[in-house]
């Protein structure tokens, strides 16, 4: 891998960058193979007639997705976007600029798709479809983690994602795929999960868990499996149960279900919450990901569906579950279908279900990272803002020092972590590096101001992605933390109420 | 990305990561180690010979506690957490080990 320097964090706010022209057009992720194409139905390796291939793709794209039209034909340059995206500020690349990326797909459907652009391309910007245009698509729509900061700040409310998705869609068509989202996408098809965790596996891995918790707290915590007539079916992102900080975490959720009495299961068919389908903006791929949860759960006679801490799998599952694998009659109406695994803790904090020992957490002083997914594209309970009280409660339930970082850099403002979206893969560090900036600056800040330990965060990309790029910034790997290890540590099991 | 030991050629992937699991041997997982500027002891060929027992039984590489708890009981408790892992594998036990282990790459959200 190439070396790169880290930036330097300057301030609690990031200044505009002074503009380096390309200074990221080699930033490119490894081209998908045909082994990993194949199972997703694209072709393996560039089709001889790509360019019509691409433009009627992005001809059935424009018929079949009205927003996207309208996002082609709405932007007026006002350049409210320009200073908005993380990726941008970390890197300099003008190119970087929201409405610049866009406009790489912009010029050719001007090209194709509309009057004045096929008479007078060079008078309205317009670009013809050449390998060059394509290389650029590739490296920089793998710029965009998709996290549609910059549609908050857009006065025409145009979805950056969506561009950026489409491109990925078109690129996928003509048999330009990612290696990273694509040969994962394979793995849930196969195995189920995106580790390609097989059932065995799984099974002794939530075995060694059980007998953790019982070594830590003497009592018997279960991780169950494929277990018919569970109350609940739990559908995790698998880095829960492989990675750290994200295992803290699915302990966490296990204790929660222990204390208040409710049976739950883990299922080996469906292992996995993320869906990257959504990533490469194939509804195909993200509906055939999404059937394995409700097969899943009608297998297993389950009568409710939680989703744990997963930014994206929230997004498809809060906004797209029932319409993808719909209808889901055959759960308990009385709770919400799906939920999320914060919903159903913060619940029972509410009712005083739980006894909590907030002085487990007397080391740590917490701030929150809000996930993009989550924070713009869904919601939680049943307040407008929900998504970003619950886990604050959840938090401050637990711990008794919380801060927040700065609030243009929370809430629907959040920056992205700098790893999502599909990127979050060795081969993009540097971009993922110098996308944290934006986060790793606000978190300097409180740990300045109020003497922050620990940053929890609710997505396994968030977790996987700030565990490898704190240290970049003078930060210790382990100041990432899942909000249900908070919980772990705090939960009194089996207390007398 | 081919990389030689005992003047025979191996093919990896784009990272480095062994091609066909069946070609591994020792002197590869050396090789792959000093083209990183790192030499191997007996604690790493401890990590790595149990990544190959548990991937021989699961096909798949070991969760970090799986491999954590595994290494305290062998090597004792104070070797038993991740922060010793990274002392030992500083790219990640997960995926540093794995490529010396000639296993494929952990891929997902990790």
């Amino acid at each position: 891998m190439a070396k790169f320097e880290t930036p330097e964090i300057k301030d609690e706010t990031v200044d505009i960058p002074a503009l380096q022209t390309g200074v990221m057009s080699h930033s490119k992720p490894y081209v998908s193979q045909d082994k990993f194409q194949a199972p997703l139905g694209f072709p393996g390796e560039l089709v001889d007639n790509w360019k019509d291939v691409a433009i009627n793709k992005l001809g059935e794209l424009l018929e079949t997705n009205r927003a996207l039209q309208v996002f082609m034909d709405s932007c007026v340059k006002c350049g409210a976007c320009t200073d908005k995206c993380h990726y941008f500020l970390g890197t300099s690349d003008p190119r970087n600029m929201p409405v610049a990326r866009q406009d790489l797909l912009r010029g050719v459907y001007r090209r194709y798709f509309t009057l004045p652009g096929k008479y007078f391309p060079k008078l309205v910007g317009a670009t013809d479809l050449t390998e060059e245009v394509l290389g650029e698509w590739y490296s920089y729509f793998h710029q965009c983690s998709e996290c549609r900061r910059c549609s908050v700040y857009c006065p025409y409310g145009i979805d950056t994602a969506e561009i950026t998705m489409a491109t990925r869609d078109i690129m996928n068509a003509v048999g330009v795929g990612q290696k990273y989202s694509n040969e994962i996408i394979g793995k849930v098809f196969k195995i189920g999960n995106n580790l390609g965790l097989p059932q065995p596996a799984l099974a002794d891995t939530l075995l060694g868990l059980e007998e953790d918790v019982k070594d830590e707290t003497g009592v018997d915590v279960r991780y169950p499996l494929d277990e018919k007539g569970a109350e609940v079916l739990l559908v995790t992102p698998s880095a829960d149960f492989f990675a750290e900080p994200h295992v803290d975490g699915l302990i966490g959720y296990g204790k929660v279900f222990h204390a208040a009495g409710i049976s739950w299961t883990l299922s080996s068919h469906a292992s996995e919450a993320a869906n990257f389908g959504l990533f490469i903006g194939s509804a195909e791929n993200m509906k055939k990901i999404a059937l394995r949860i409700r097969e899943a759960a009608l297998d297993l006679g389950v009568k409710r569906i939680i989703f744990g801490e997963c930014g994206h799998a929230w997004r498809v599952a809060y906004s797209y579950l029932n319409t993808l694998a719909g209808p889901f009659d055959f759960l308990d109406p009385r709770y919400p279908v799906p939920q999320h695994i914060c919903e159903f803790t913060y619940d029972l904090i509410q009712r005083r279900a739980l006894t909590l020992d907030k002085s487990a957490n007397d080391h740590r002083r917490v701030t929150f990272h809000d996930s993009c997914n989550v924070a713009r594209a869904s919601r939680m309970g049943d307040m407008p803002g929900g998504q970003f009280v619950i886990p604050r409660e959840i938090i401050k339930a637990v711990c008794n020092h919380y801060y927040d970082m700065a609030p243009d850099t929370i809430g629907e403002a959040t920056f992205c972590c700098g790893g999502g979206g599909g990127l979050l893969t060795d081969d993009l560090m540097e971009l993922r590096v110098k996308g944290a900036l934006p986060r790793m600056s606000a978190l300097k800040s409180v740990v300045e101001e109020h003497g922050v330990t620990h940053m929890a965060a609710i997505c396994a990309i968030c977790k996987s992605q700030f565990a490898k790029v704190l240290p970049y910034y003078g930060f210790e790997m382990d100041q990432i933390v899942s909000v249900h290890q908070l919980v772990s540590d705090a939960i009194v099991l089996d207390a007398k109420q | 990305m081919p990389i030689e030991a005992n003047g025979k050629v191996y093919e990896t992937d784009e990272e480095g990561y062994l091609a066909d699991l069946n070609d591994w041997n020792p002197d590869l997982a050396a090789a792959m180690a000093k083209a990183d500027g790192a030499d191997l002891d007996e604690n790493h060929w401890e990590v790595i010979n149990f990544l190959r027992e548990y991937y021989e039984e699961y096909q798949i590489a070991p969760a970090v506690r799986v491999l954590t708890k595994a290494i305290g009981k062998k090597l004792g408790p104070d070797k038993g957490n991740s922060k010793y892992l990274y002392e030992l594998f500083p790219y990640g036990p997960a995926k540093q080990a794995c490529k010396y282990a000639g296993l494929p790459k952990p891929t997902g959200c990790v």
